[in-house]
């Protein structure tokens, strides 16, 4: 849930809006220069409403509707070189096609945002929800951020052009939500006047654009003697998201009266078991959350947002009093000892004194419902493991074995 | 614009003495001519190759222009954000150039090969720049590998010639015919020796609306096995072989030989271009003597039908 602040809010509208309308609408309220998109389920309704706002006259961006991914983030890489605001959209197949290009866009530190329908990889074919699209990129340089409603995907949408603009970070930025689950699916969302996003977004301030006044060289060969300095300062600029994301956050909350934090805690104070999961998984584990602790258990859910860059120290600080946490993720790392986001939470208990046990279940890889039922019984499995004390690196569930 | 050598060497040059391309490659001529083709501000794209790779060692660079490399396969794709990212700003107010020109640079691998998909989507989307190939018949930068543009019976590091093969067997792509099918409003072939010719259809493409295409010559000592003094006139020969014949084709309709490829009598023998190169010498043994003769027939034969489509007789 996000915190509400009492306040008076601008009158916006409120709609009915799916995930992708939500986001295809703020990318238009953000007056974007350009948008440089290829079509792919379940992220293409961004592109196509995008093109009928572009249609109506209602934007002044360019579309540039490309012939593949790769030339999606190719454009967006050149277009954001030359000063410009840009945005693009993609899922799975898609992604995984932009793969070499992700890399470019943030060593070259342009500050693009794209929107990720999370999809299943091929093969088979799929194209349904999981997070082996966008996890399989978290070491791209992409900023990351999960968003759990069509109300937040909206608003991360608008505050991640600021974050990903801001000087100390120049990064490119994933605003990703389930695919069908959060992109198909109409919530409540309350928009903001195009005046108060235009005020909070601003005008794009670039640093060193390609300028006829100021040549330079992008993007040249960098080899043994400095390439590493690079990668250096890209690393620098993640840690620098941390500061800035809560400063935007902090700000944006003023204006709406919506924040939602690195990572939202539902019911964690006095919880034994800490079931952590993100995007939609994080919903139903809060009603399960409900229902158990009517039933007298000790369970709470906290609920990651931001993955990239990954705040690891306030992490372990809100999991330190837990006896158990029990991780939900829908990716599976063939033949790792676990998998991204328990390998996250692992290394980041580490160096706890006491530490808790870390239980891993891989639920509802391509688009396989995550019922309830999935996670009381990954609940009950870390509540039999806390009491044998040992648990496995991770299991399956939901699955016919 | 004026033609005078004397004017033309004062044109402000677009890449810089120290770069680290090989003693004698035809490349830095060919973007020499480039920059003497220039009308005013100009961003350059490039993709990955020998170009980019040996122009820009950080910290060092050649280039006096707005310079930007992305990747090998992308650089239309690149060159199309920067075209309308411009034109966004231009319309919003926010751009203090009126007009920028925006040139995407790629090899003959990087254009015929990987790079065609995002070419040829550019192209189709009809964004307003030049795109140039600089073809030097081989992906040069990554060792000598075989390539659309590779000639039949030359021999690269994926085209060995051997006991059992003349080097590469098949034809190379007609891409200067293939842009032109995307019914865009210019496409030229350049050389560098006939460098009138080629800074006057540069200029063209630059000032027709819409996307342009130039396919240069650009010898490669290193890969050919060629003198290094013998770039210019190897690229003298290809045109008058029939190798890289010099024409135009405007709207993807109308083709125009150019003068240099008009006067010519009757080509010369492909032999002549071969000769000074080591990567045809296994064509010279007995062993290949045919299938050096189905070279030139071929050659013989495009230029045949090149002449045809340019209606000259
Ligand atoms: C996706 C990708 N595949 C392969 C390479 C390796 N590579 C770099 S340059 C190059 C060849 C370039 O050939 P060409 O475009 O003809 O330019 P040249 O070096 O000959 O001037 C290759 C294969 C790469 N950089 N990226
Ligand atoms: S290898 Fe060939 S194309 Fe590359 S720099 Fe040397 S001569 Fe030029
Ligand atoms: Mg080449």
């Amino acid at each position: 849930m996000a915190a509400t602040v009492k306040m008076t809010k601008p009158k916006g509208s409120i709609e009915g809006l799916t995930g992708d309308a939500a986001i295809a609408y703020a990318l238009k309220q953000c007056d974007i220069d350009v948008l440089s998109a290829y079509p792919i389920t379940p992220q293409t309704i961004i592109v196509e409403d995008y093109q009928r706002f572009f249609a109506e006259g209602q934007v002044k961006t360019k579309v540039i509707p490309v012939e593949s991914e790769h030339s999606a983030m190719s454009a967006c890489i050149g277009a954001s070189a030359a000063g410009a605001r840009v945005a693009t959209a993609s899922a799975s197949a898609g992604l995984a096609l932009m793969w070499e290009v992700l890399y470019c866009a943030s060593g070259m530190r342009q500050p693009i945002v794209l929107a990720v329908a999370n999809r299943a990889l091929s093969a088979p074919i799929n194209i349904h929800n999981d997070w082996s699209d966008s996890y399989g990129a978290r070491d791209s340089g992409f900023i990351q951020m999960y968003c759990q409603s069509c109300q937040e995907a909206y608003d991360t949408t608008i505050m991640s052009f600021r974050i990903a603009e801001n000087h100390n970070v120049l990064l490119p930025a994933m605003v990703c939500i389930d695919g069908f689950i959060l992109s198909h699916n109409v919530e409540r969302v309350e928009l903001l006047p195009d005046e108060v996003v235009r005020d909070f977004v601003g005008v794009r301030v670039p640093v060193q654009p390609l300028d006829t006044d100021k040549p330079i060289t992008m993007g040249p060969l960098c080899l043994t003697d400095y390439y590493f300095e690079f990668k250096e300062q890209e690393d620098k600029a993640m840690r620098e998201v941390f500061k800035v994301y809560k400063d935007v956050e902090a700000e944006f909350q003023k204006v709406t009266g919506r924040s939602y934090g690195m990572y939202e805690t539902y019911k964690t104070k006095d919880a034994d078991i800490i079931m952590l999961t993100h995007s939609s998984p994080a919903g139903t584990a809060k009603a399960v959350v409900d229902a158990l602790r009517e039933q007298g258990e000790k369970v709470g859910v906290l609920r990651m947002k931001l993955f990239r860059p990954f705040p690891a120290a306030e992490l372990a600080k809100e999991l330190s009093s837990a006896k158990a946490v029990a991780v939900f993720e829908k990716c599976l790392s063939f033949g790792a000892p676990t998998n991204p986001l328990a390998l996250e939470v692992r290394t980041a208990l580490y160096d706890l004194p006491k530490k808790p046990m870390v239980t891993d279940f891989v639920v509802g890889l391509g688009g396989r419902d995550v019922p309830p039922a999935t996670i009381v019984e990954g609940y009950n499995k870390t509540k039999q493991y806390l009491e044998k004390g040992k648990a496995p690196l991770y299991e399956t569930l939901g699955v016919r074995k | 614009m004026s033609m005078k050598l004397k004017d033309l060497l004062q044109a402000p040059e677009v890449l810089g003495s120290g770069h680290r391309m090989c003693a004698g490659c035809g490349a830095p001529t060919v973007m020499k001519l480039m920059g003497m083709s220039l009308r005013g501000p100009t961003i350059v794209c490039n993709a990955t190759g020998c170009l980019e790779v040996a122009t820009t060692i950080y910290p060092y660079t050649a280039w006096k222009v707005p310079w930007i490399h992305v990747a090998f396969e992308n650089v239309a794709a690149v060159a199309s954000g920067i075209v309308e990212g411009i034109n966004a700003m231009q319309e919003k107010g926010r751009y203090k150039q009126e007009h920028v020109d925006v040139i995407a640079l790629g090899g003959d691998g990087g254009t015929f090969d990987i790079g065609f998909g995002a070419l040829s989507g550019a192209l189709e989307r009809g964004h307003d720049f030049v795109y140039m190939v600089y073809d030097n018949g081989a992906y040069q930068n990554t060792g000598i590998q075989r390539s659309g543009a590779t000639l039949p019976g030359q021999e690269t590091t994926t085209s060995w010639a051997g006991k059992a093969e003349p080097g590469k067997r098949q034809r190379k792509k007609p891409i200067a015919e293939i842009v032109a099918a995307h019914r865009i409003p210019y496409v030229a072939t350049v050389d560098p020796f006939h460098y009138r010719d080629f800074i006057t259809k540069f200029r063209k493409a630059l000032e027709v609306e819409g996307p342009a295409f130039i396919h240069a010559f650009s010898p490669c000592p290193r890969g050919w096995r060629s003198e290094s003094s013998k770039t210019i006139e190897l690229a003298r020969l290809a045109v008058e072989t029939g190798i890289h014949p010099l024409y135009e084709i405007i709207d993807g309709e109308q083709y125009i030989m150019s003068g240099p490829s008009k006067s010519l009598k009757e080509l010369k023998p492909v032999d002549e271009f071969m000769k000074l190169q080591g990567q045809f010498k296994h064509l010279f043994t007995p062993q290949w003597e045919d299938f050096r003769k189905q070279v030139q027939q071929q050659i013989t034969a495009d230029w045949e039908l090149l002449k045809k489509k340019c209606g000259v007789e």
